[in-house]
């Protein structure tokens, strides 16, 4: 009797176009796949002489990061330029103040400011939801990464990166290795791989680091390396963090290398031709060996170069979403 | 006052009376059923057709949130909504501000509850100092100043030892300990039920076993020390089969259930809804079976209201940044009565759980319209529909996920002591 | 009204000696011509070989440089705008099948500016619809069209090139 309506709908408008960029959980195929194919023009476009176009001139993006990160704050900023927006950084420490109050009164005074988008990093799962169900009407909201929850950015410029080496999703086997349990970045290639149509998505760690109803999201689960990269096309490494070492989830660093870590050795449970992928910052000698991650195998650098194009791409739906929208609602009372 | 309720479904699952027939209140007591008492000049009738007549509700647990918390609500607006909802015996958890730890603190409460008059107000008080889990609490004194029972809520005892002595001191004086039983570390940061929902969702988790853990230790002190005890908004199918196996035992326990925990889910939390952020949190539809199943085979035998009244910044974060709980004394009948319409139990049954039971278990002479017993009576239209707002709301709370639906059942009098304490 | 599909070598070779004219005219040196995808590429192709240019043809694509990304979103499947050469100083001849509103010449003017400043751009099409919402001119056209409000136009090649007008579909 009480169920909730779909609560991934806010991302799109009626007429299913993007309006905000929460989650890549609930969004359609055909929806991921204009985003991929977007972002292959912007890939295109950054290798040549004039990498701007303008798509958002004149319009404020506001990059609010309450969670420190100089990685994906500078990839945003670099997406929002490229876009021709105006951009304006917010870094707003939280540890002072109580989150739930710095949050809303933050939305409240950004308001005033008329920015057209907000890019939210937030360690609270939710928050990027929460500030799009608060926000002014007609501002859209990107999630750069909340709590555990999502980090759709990310899992997309992995799509990407996917597509550019691999071309199909339905014939893969991809394998994502590590603290799955904290990890958004996981949740988010989870939905992303499960929409897109690979043939199968494995999980691979110890129980301490995997949630345990995992396997509802559509993965099937392994503890060891040798029979979870077995026949895999893509592995995806997750970064190991130092807290982990506290709280009895792991022993040491140096166990979880010598069982977890991605080396050349256990490179040769995939396939030949397996790529390895990280979202970095990588933690060498923890999560993956030097030679892997510089190998020939590695499309580490391609990431990156795809997460700019990546955010360029929903960035510009977004918008576009939210600008045509306003254009019906304005119709709409004028017919009034 | 001489009031006459005339013509209404009188259920009185003390005397397993149910029938259409006149009620007579007189000086703050039932006189008669059936036919006027002699000489009875009513100064008051009230027309119950179509209604149902029942004892006025108990409620094993609420927050009032006075003294200390008054931003979210205080006694005297909790009490009117209590009385909106039928509810005329209200327990009271003992953290507020200062606690429930001092006779002053208790009869502060009840006093300033008797002067407002519109519920009776029993508040608990703490079993260990200042709910710290290490010392003792003057529980002697406590109970002469009026608390009905004592709980240290969900929070930690420093050990198992210090739960037995606490257990035995309270044995000695036949005192009531109510524990909302859960683990503290192994729900330490969990803001919902740990299952595939939390994962999706990327929020912490709090387990079934944070629950179980607690219950099976609890209930094995019960047993040792022969305290008088209550299982108090049970939130897993497993704990149900722990108590029913005690029971089965000999052992005297008892238990209730939050009515949201009878009819939601976790699934609600999509969306990151914090209107669903509850302690205990919504379980797994099979927690929720197993929880209907007990009520109907009587191991859980009360259904409260868990009531908690939040000021509207206290859901307006991130989910996991928002305070737990839900304002839900004026929703607890209408709630309660989809039990009946899911046909899981019978309208009696579902009375008795509201008011018999629930007195039985507090031990008090009350939740029964008995010739003689106090004239505590809710009158409800099982039928009226009315939409949940803020404006029909009398509680501070508004924080209730039901707002905007449509729920059926309504309180049109509620009656303490013979006095009418609420007419709609 | 017309319809039905045209021939357009004889067009093509009164534009290709137009253009020759407009060179020296304005004294265009060593010329960059560029075509706007999809149509004037074609087009572009046909002139640059008939004028024996030899700065390499550039490609132009505009979507990312609409009006009217609001009202159409944007089209996922852009390739990038390919010029062999800085645009800076250069003679640019920009070519594009059918000028209509002017704002498709608007958007490629904004873009080849965003590559660098030209020394002058030249605007040939080869029809004209008349149907203008800004002050864009080309300076040498094959042949004005009215159109009917049901009818398109269409230029099909690489080779033959010829024009379909039809009644909208």
């Amino acid at each position: 009797m009480f169920e909730a309506n779909d609560p991934n709908a806010i991302q799109l408008t009626a007429d299913g176009q993007l309006r905000h960029f929460l989650t890549t959980e609930g969004l359609p195929r055909a929806l991921l796949l204009e985003i991929l194919d977007t972002a292959d023009s912007f890939v295109d476009m950054g290798e040549q002489q004039v990498k701007k176009v303008p798509l958002l001139r004149g319009k404020t993006v506001a990059n609010l990061f309450f969670e420190n990160s100089t990685r994906t704050l500078s990839t945003f900023e670099l997406a929002a330029k490229r876009l021709s927006a105006d951009v304006l950084n917010l870094n707003i420490n939280t540890s002072s103040t109580k989150k739930g109050e710095t949050l809303k009164d933050t939305l409240m005074t950004l308001q005033a400011m008329h920015s057209d988008m907000f890019v939210v990093r937030h360690a609270d799962s939710g928050a990027a939801h929460f500030i799009a169900q608060h926000v002014t009407p007609h501002v859209a909201v990107i999630n750069a990464g909340d709590g555990r929850h999502a980090h759709p950015t990310q899992a997309m410029l992995d799509m990407l990166t996917i597509r550019r080496h691999k071309g199909a999703f339905a014939p893969l086997k991809v394998a994502i290795v590590g603290d799955i349990l904290h990890s958004r970045v996981a949740r988010s290639q989870i939905h992303a791989l499960r929409t897109l149509g690979v043939a199968e998505i494995r999980v691979i760690a110890p129980k301490t680091l995997l949630p345990r109803h995992i396997e509802a999201l559509g993965v099937r689960v392994y503890t060891e390396m040798a029979a979870g990269l077995r026949d895999v096309d893509v592995i995806m490494m997750l970064r190991l963090q130092k807290e982990r070492m506290q709280s009895a989830l792991l022993p040491n660093e140096s166990e979880f290398y010598k069982l977890y870590g991605l080396t050349r050795a256990k490179l040769t449970y995939a396939k030949p031709d397996a790529v390895v992928m990280h979202p970095g910052p990588i933690n060498r000698g923890v999560e993956i060996e030097s030679e892997v991650a510089d190998g020939p195998r590695s499309l580490i650098l391609d990431q990156v170069t795809n997460g700019i194009a990546v955010r360029m791409a929903v960035m510009s739906k977004a918008m576009s979403g939210q600008l045509s929208q306003r254009a019906t609602s304005d119709n709409r009372s004028r017919k009034v | 006052m001489n009031i006459l309720i005339s013509g209404g479904r009188v259920i009185d699952p003390a005397q397993s009376l149910d029938r259409i027939t006149d009620l007579y209140v007189s000086e703050g007591e039932i006189r008669a059923l059936g036919e006027p008492p002699q000489g009875f000049q009513a100064d008051e009738v009230i027309d119950a057709r179509g209604q149902i007549v029942a004892p006025g509700l108990v409620d094993l647990c609420t927050t009032l949130r006075e003294p200390g918390q008054t931003r979210k609500g205080t006694i005297a607006s909790e009490t009117a909504a209590a009385a909106a909802g039928g509810i005329t015996t209200l327990v009271v958890t003992p953290d507020t501000n200062p606690i429930v730890e001092t006779a002053a603190v208790a009869e502060l409460i009840q006093d300033r509850a008797a002067d407002i008059g519109l519920a009776r107000v029993l508040p608990m008080g703490a079993l260990t100092q200042g709910l710290q889990g290490e010392q003792l609490a003057p529980l002697h004194g406590l109970a002469s100043s009026g608390c009905i029972a004592f709980t240290n809520l969900r929070r930690p005892f420093g050990n198992s030892q210090i739960l037995l002595r606490c257990l035995e001191y309270a044995a000695t004086h036949d005192l009531l300990v109510v524990f909302q039983a859960q683990d503290a570390a192994l729900a330490a940061n969990g803001c919902m039920h740990d299952d595939t929902t939390s994962t999706r969702l990327g929020l912490n988790g709090i387990p079934a076993s944070a629950e179980t853990i607690e219950v099976s230790r609890c209930l094995l002190l019960a047993e040792q020390t022969g305290v008088r005890a209550h299982f108090g908004q049970l939130s897993c199918e497993h704990s149900v089969r722990l108590i029913e196996a005690a029971r089965q035992r000999g052992l005297q326990v008892s238990a209730d259930v939050a009515i949201q925990n009878l009819l939601l889910t976790d699934a609600c939390v999509n969306g990151f809804n914090a209107a669903y952020h509850l302690q205990p949190p919504l379980r797994s539809p099979l927690d929720r079976a197993g929880l209907r199943q007990g009520l109907v085979t009587g191991t859980i035998s009360a259904i409260c209201s868990d009531h908690q009244p939040h000021d509207p910044i206290a859901k307006q974060a991130p989910f996991a940044a928002t305070e737990a709980g839900m304002s839900g004394l004026e929703t607890l009948l209408p709630l309660s009565l989809l039990l009946v319409e899911q046909q899981l139990l019978e309208l009696p049954q579902l009375i008795a759980a509201l008011t018999l039971a629930p007195a039985r278990i507090l031990g008090l002479d009350a939740g029964t319209l008995q010739v003689g017993s106090q004239a505590d009576i809710c009158l409800f239209d099982p039928t009226a529909e009315w939409c949940v707002s803020e404006e029909n709301l009398r509680s501070a709370g508004k924080n209730t996920p039901f707002l905007g639906q449509t729920l059926k059942g309504r309180v049109s009098a509620t009656l303490m002591d013979g006095r009418i304490v609420f007419r709609r | 009204m017309v319809s039905g599909t045209l021939s357009i070598d004889a067009l093509l070779d009164e534009m290709t000696s137009e253009a020759r004219a407009l060179i020296i005219r304005r004294d265009l040196q060593a010329p960059l011509m560029v075509g706007i995808r999809t149509g004037g590429v074609w087009l572009a192709e046909r002139l640059h070989r008939q004028l024996g240019l030899t700065a390499p043809l550039g490609v132009l694509d505009i979507s990312f440089y609409r009006d009217d990304f609001t009202q159409v979103g944007i089209n996922p499947r852009v390739q990038p705008s390919q010029l062999p050469c800085a645009t800076e100083g250069r003679d640019i001849l920009l070519v594009d099948d059918v000028i209509m509103s002017g704002r498709t010449i608007r958007a490629a003017l904004n873009e080849l500016f965003d590559y660098g400043r030209p020394a002058s751009v030249s605007l040939i099409t080869l029809l004209d619809l008349q149907r203008r919402e800004l002050p864009i001119q080309p300076d040498v056209v094959g042949g004005t069209l009215a159109l009917g409000p049901d009818q398109q136009v269409k230029l099909n090649g690489p080779d033959p090139l010829t024009l379909t007008i039809r009644q909208r579909g």
